[in-house]
Formats: structure tokens, C-alpha cells, sequence
């Protein structure tokens, strides 16, 4: 059974039917949801994905979170469903506590478009499953706010729950503790700043954003 | 009573501004001595209606929490003035 997932598009999601195409050619069963809908009808997992939502105005994420989709995403996510956010839709997120710290501007001051090497820290997630620690893939980045930051207790927090799960192998934009992905607690809710999504075919130049799309698969079939 | 609210948004301290460190050194180049700890804000204004101004101050400080300042990250400085 091929697992549904919905894909959350908000006025300014640019990266929505570059998911769709990667995640139905995985094998998956995607369709996009609109921002101002509480239901979800019954999707087995949620992406919100990149782009910029409300036009990030204010802050990225800041105006996002206050959809009715958010509030839905928030039970489903309460109840153990798989949500990603990629990019802005990792903004999101922490915009709406689902997962915590803040997403600032890079600490270059430039907008970064280019491929990045990620290091998986830990498999155990929604989005990793599949992957094997300490492995490294080629993914591409395209932000300008993705400088993750947060409390020394945070990251202390993070740390001790293992819940760090993917690395930058050469920090492109100041983030703390070199993170590119977390978790949430319960390891269903994800966020990233790369876009495996742009990583899922030869002609795309890298193939090792499946093995995460997968995993967030699997996930969202164990949710069936 | 409509008050008018000045709302001055700034990183918290310890939080790096990227802005900040590329204007002091901008300044530097351009042969300003002295000029140190920069930091880059923003600045949000409206006129709100409320009974009285400390209505109006609970009120502004609420949106300033859930809303305009991402408290990780940032915090608030309001002023809250009736107007003339």
C-alpha cells in the first residue's frame, strides 16, 4: 500500500510539486493540501514544504503558523503522525513549537543556493529510519534563513536525546552545533534545512535524498 | 482611547546579528573610528483602541509574544502613547 501524504501549500510554497514529483515517483501516494483547510483527510503523513509562506513577512514562518492547517498538523503530530518540514516548512515548525529553536539569517549574509554534504547522526526518526549512521549524502540547501539557533538548554536537550539527525559536514551558514536536521521528541515530527526533495534523480545531479523520503515513507506506512 | 504603539524588535543579546557585524565593519571601512556593537532591529507601529493604557500595554505585549517577536530569538522594547 502506497502511504498518503499530504503536502501543505500555503500562499508563497514554491517547492510543493517538486515533493509531489519526488515522492510519487518513490511510489507514494502525495496530494497537495491548501493552508486554509483544517481537514486532512486522513493523509497518513504531512510535509510542509519549502518556499515562502505568506511571503515571509514579519518572519519566515511567522504568519504560516497561524493557518487552520497548522492547528490540524498539530493534533495529527500530537497523535504520533509524521510531519517534515523542508526548508521553510522547517520555519514553520519551529514558528509553531512543534519542534524547537529558531531559523536566523545565515551568518555569511548570503542567500546559499549549492550542494551540501549531511552527515546522518541518528537513525532513529521518521525521516532516517532508513539510512545508516555516520553515512553521508549530498543534498542541496537554498536559504537564506538557515542559520538554526537556540538556547544552550536546547542544544543540551538535543544532544542528550540523540535527537540531532542530520549534521553539515561543512557548516555553510552558522547554525549551532553544525545542525541541518532535528527531531521532535517523540522522532515523528522532522525538520531540515536541505531539500532531499531535489536530490531524488540522476538528472537532479544526486540520488541521496530517497533514502530520506523513504524512510518518511516508511514511517508514514507504520502510521497506516 | 486609540494609542499609538511603537514596537522596537531587537535579537536578543547573545544572539549573533549578522547585519550588525557587516554594518560595524562597513562603518570601520569607511573610516568612522569607534564605532562598536551594532546591532540591526526592526520597528513596528500601529494605533490601537483600548480603555486605558494599560489595556493597551497588556494587550500589545500579548501580540509581542505571540506574534510579532519570535521570543527564541528576539525580543521587544513597546511604547504606548495616547494620541493627540
Amino acid at each position: 500500500m502506497s502511504p498518503n501524504i499530504g503536502v501543505i501549500v500555503f500562499p508563497g510554497s514554491n517547492c510543493e510539486k517538486d515533493t509531489i514529483e519526488a515522492l510519487t515517483d518513490l511510489g507514494a501516494s502525495p496530494r497537495l493540501l491548501w493552508h486554509a483547510d483544517r481537514d486532512m483527510g486522513n493523509v497518513d503523513a504531512v510535509i510542509i514544504p519549502g518556499g515562502f509562506a505568506h511571503g515571509d513577512y514579519l518572519r519566515p514562518g511567522a504568519i504560516a503558523r497561524f493557518s487552520p492547517a497548522m492547528e490540524a498538523i498539530t493534533n495529527f503530530a500530537e497523535n504520533g503522525g509524521p510531519v517534515l518540514g523542508i526548508c521553510n516548512g522547517f520555519q514553520v515548525l519551529t514558528e509553531a513549537g512543534l519542534l524547537p529553536g529558531a531559523l536566523q539569517k545565515n551568518a555569511g549574509l548570503k542567500f546559499l543556493c549549492q550542494e551540501v554534504e549531511l552527515r546522518v547522526e541518528n537513525t532513529n526518526s521518521v525521516l532516517t529510519s532508513q539510512a545508516l549512521e555516520g553515512q553521508t549524502l549530498r543534498i542541496p540547501i537554498n536559504h537564506f534563513e538557515g542559520n538554526y539557533t537556540c538556547s544552550d538548554e536546547t542544544l543540551h536537550e538535543l544532544q542528550i536525546g540523540h535527537r540531532i539527525i542530520l549534521k553539515y559536514s561543512e557548516n555553510p551558514n552558522g547554525s549551532v552545533a553544525d545542525i541541518a536536521g532535528i527531531c521532535n521528541d517523540n522522532r515523528n515530527v522532522v525538520g531540515l534545512m536541505p531539500h532531499p526533495e531535489r536530490a531524488c534523480h540522476t538528472l537532479l545531479g544526486s540520488t541521496d535524498g530517497r533514502v530520506l523520503l523513504k524512510s518518511f515513507m516508511e514511517g508514514a506506512h507504520a502510521k497506516v | 482611547m486609540v494609542y499609538d504603539a511603537f514596537i522596537e524588535v531587537n535579537l536578543r543579546e547573545g544572539i549573533a546579528d549578522p547585519q550588525g557585524s557587516t554594518i560595524e565593519k562597513a562603518t570601520a571601512n569607511l573610516g568612522f573610528e569607534g564605532v562598536v556593537n551594532v546591532r540591526v532591529g526592526k520597528c513596528i507601529r500601529f494605533q490601537i483602541e483600548a480603555e486605558n493604557e494599560v489595556n493597551a500595554s497588556s494587550v500589545v505585549q500579548e501580540l509581542c509574544d505571540r506574534f510579532l517577536t519570535n521570543p527564541v530569538i528576539e525580543e521587544a522594547i513597546i511604547k504606548i502613547q495616547v494620541v493627540e
